[in-house]
């Protein structure tokens, strides 16, 4: 199953999530994340992998009524991520996250990446530069954007809107990083390319991916859940789930027997 | 086949009973359009018509470089500064006071507040647009300037502080609703974005959700200030219908639109050269607010958002 070598970065026990007009999306979930490992999250549409990938940087706190229950735990300091203690901006701050839809901010291309160190309070010009230009190396857009820093974000394409924040979610050297079906609005090019940088960036944080596209999830996972009606079903290694599943649903849905 | 072609027939000339139809409803609707921009064009022309012999008496150099403005004095002076600096000096009290309180009720309303208190709070703001301005006006006269005399003893009982600060307060709920409204069309993923950096609320209500809302919110302060420019009643009552060329806001004076108002309560005899002032003062009101729709527009599509 798992090798023996790997190092578990964040794991979730007994996690429970119920939302505020008493849906339970999510039942018992057990799910670990590998260190500097993708893993992938599948399922058909509603089966809550988008409401679990999102309680990992308390995103569902936004909204009032939403309870969670059981623990995420963050290693190598056992922090239970949900925790009313653990402050959410703390959570936010270690776990970055890339939306589905390109969300740029309205700002220049600088300050879209530079706007997670300005709200720690980072104004220092030569770190931000020097953070800026990291972020944006690590996400493979500095060649393209270098000469226009300071143009505002919307004139980049969508691809580029994408990798951008993907560098905006880098700038602030995260140890996990969130992706809700980041290819799901991208044409094809553009899909292949952030696939690519998601190669890259495991060598340095690990991944959460949530994915409807199977395709997608064995290219670049190392290790894939599939999740029905809030369950988790099956978690193991993604050459396993796409080749040998033990269990009759996974298989279903990956042959596409249903889904 | 003759069967085919009698129900096709028919059909058709149902259609054509239908584009008759919709034809009358399409013109009806016009009609309608029509009615208010000939209302407008009718406005214009009688502004202009009935301020030609004004101008013919008096010089246009005479009108827009006087300081006295006395049509009621043995000697007259027909100089719109005075009137103009007191429309000036009140709307800009009046934005000080607005500005800052609207923003501020609009973020709080759009970033703060619950589903629930929004529902109940912006309904009660929205009624005091309904309350009639004669009401304002009064409460200058008799409830805020006798408080700032306490303050300031030596102002005098019209001026233009208090219905400055009071026709602020008016505006208020014009500042907030539209630039609340501006500011919920941000979506929630660009909040969402903020939020996952580790922005706090307020953070991301000042360096997001603002400058992505920031054509709306321009054009709620544009509203406010030809709000503030074309007000009557309150400048009426409590700022003293003393033409003064001043920017003092502890002294009494008159706007454009005071002027105006005192003048079509028969101080003057109609016809006469002081009568058609009002006709010229009006010009000068139509087009401070005109350019300033106009800036607004301008504004809206420099900056609209796009998300």
């Amino acid at each position: 199953m798992v090798k023996k070598q790997e190092i578990i970065k964040a794991e979730s026990k007994e996690f429970n999530f119920h939302y505020a007009d008493g849906t339970h999306a999510l039942k018992d979930i057990n799910i670990p994340l590998y260190e500097k490992r993708i893993t992938a999250l599948i399922g058909p549409s509603g089966c809550g992998k988008s409401t679990f990938l999102r309680s990992f940087n308390r995103m569902h706190d936004l909204y009032p009524g939403n309870k969670y229950a059981g623990q995420i735990i963050l290693y190598p300091d056992n922090t239970n991520i949900l925790d009313k203690k653990v402050d959410p901006i703390e959570v936010r701050m270690r776990i970055s996250m890339v939306f589905q839809k390109p969300n740029p901010f309205p700002k220049s291309i600088y300050e879209n990446v530079a706007y997670g160190l300005r709200v720690r309070g980072e104004n220092n010009k030569r770190l931000l530069d020097d953070k800026v230009e990291e972020a944006l190396k690590g996400a493979s857009l500095w060649n393209e954007v270098k000469d226009r820093l300071q143009d505002l974000a919307y004139n980049l394409s969508g691809g580029q809107q994408q990798r951008l924040c993907i560098a905006r979610a880098l700038a602030t050297d995260p140890e996990i990083m969130l992706f809700d079906e980041p290819t799901s609005a991208l044409d094809p090019i553009a899909t292949v390319n952030i696939e690519e940088l998601m190669s890259e960036l495991k060598k340095k944080l690990t991944i959460l991916i949530v994915t409807h596209n199977m395709q997608q999830a064995a290219r670049i996972s190392d290790y894939t859940a599939y999740m029905y009606l809030g369950k988790m079903i099956e978690f193991d290694e993604t050459d396993i789930i796409f080749t040998n599943p033990s269990k009759k649903e996974t298989e279903d849905y990956i042959t596409g027997k249903f889904g | 086949m003759s069967k085919t072609k009698s129900t096709v027939s028919k059909a058709l000339a149902k259609n054509i009973r239908r584009n008759f139809v919709e034809r009358l409803i399409e013109w009806a609707l016009m009609l309608s359009g029509l009615i208010a921009i000939l209302i407008t064009f009718g406005i214009v022309f009688i502004l202009v018509t009935e301020s030609i012999p004004f101008f013919e008496a008096v010089s246009i150099k005479e009108f827009l470089t006087s300081t006295i403005w006395t049509p009621n004095f043995e000697i007259k002076n027909y100089g719109i500064l005075p009137l103009v600096a007191g429309t000036v000096t009140i709307t800009g009290i009046a934005l000080l006071v607005a500005i800052p309180l609207g923003t501020i009720t609009a973020v709080y309303l759009s970033e703060f507040a619950s589903h629930k208190l929004r529902e109940t709070v912006k309904p009660i703001l929205e009624l005091l647009v309904g309350v009639p301005t004669v009401v304002f006006g009064y409460f200058a006269l008799l409830l805020v300037t006798p408080l700032l005399q306490k303050i300031y003893p030596d102002l005098p009982t019209f001026n233009m502080l208090g219905p400055g600060i009071v026709m602020g307060i008016m505006i208020v709920p014009y500042i907030a609703s539209v630039a609340e409204d501006a500011m919920r069309a941000v979506p929630m993923a660009m909040r969402e974005g903020s939020y996952a950096m580790g922005a706090t609320r307020f953070q991301t209500a000042k360096t997001v959700v603002m400058p992505a809302a920031l054509s709306g919110i321009i054009a709620a302060y544009i509203l406010a200030i030809s709000r503030g420019i074309g007000e009557t009643m309150i400048v009426a009552i409590a700022a003293g219908q003393q033409p003064n060329f001043t920017f003092n806001p502890v002294e009494s004076a008159a706007t454009i639109t005071a002027y105006i108002v005192s003048v079509a309560l028969g101080d003057l005899e109609h016809g006469g050269i002081g009568y058609q002032s009002i006709f010229a003062a009006g010009i000068v009101l139509f087009i401070m607010t005109l350019s300033l729709n106009i800036l607004g527009q301008w504004t809206r599509k420099k900056f609209t958002e796009r998300y």
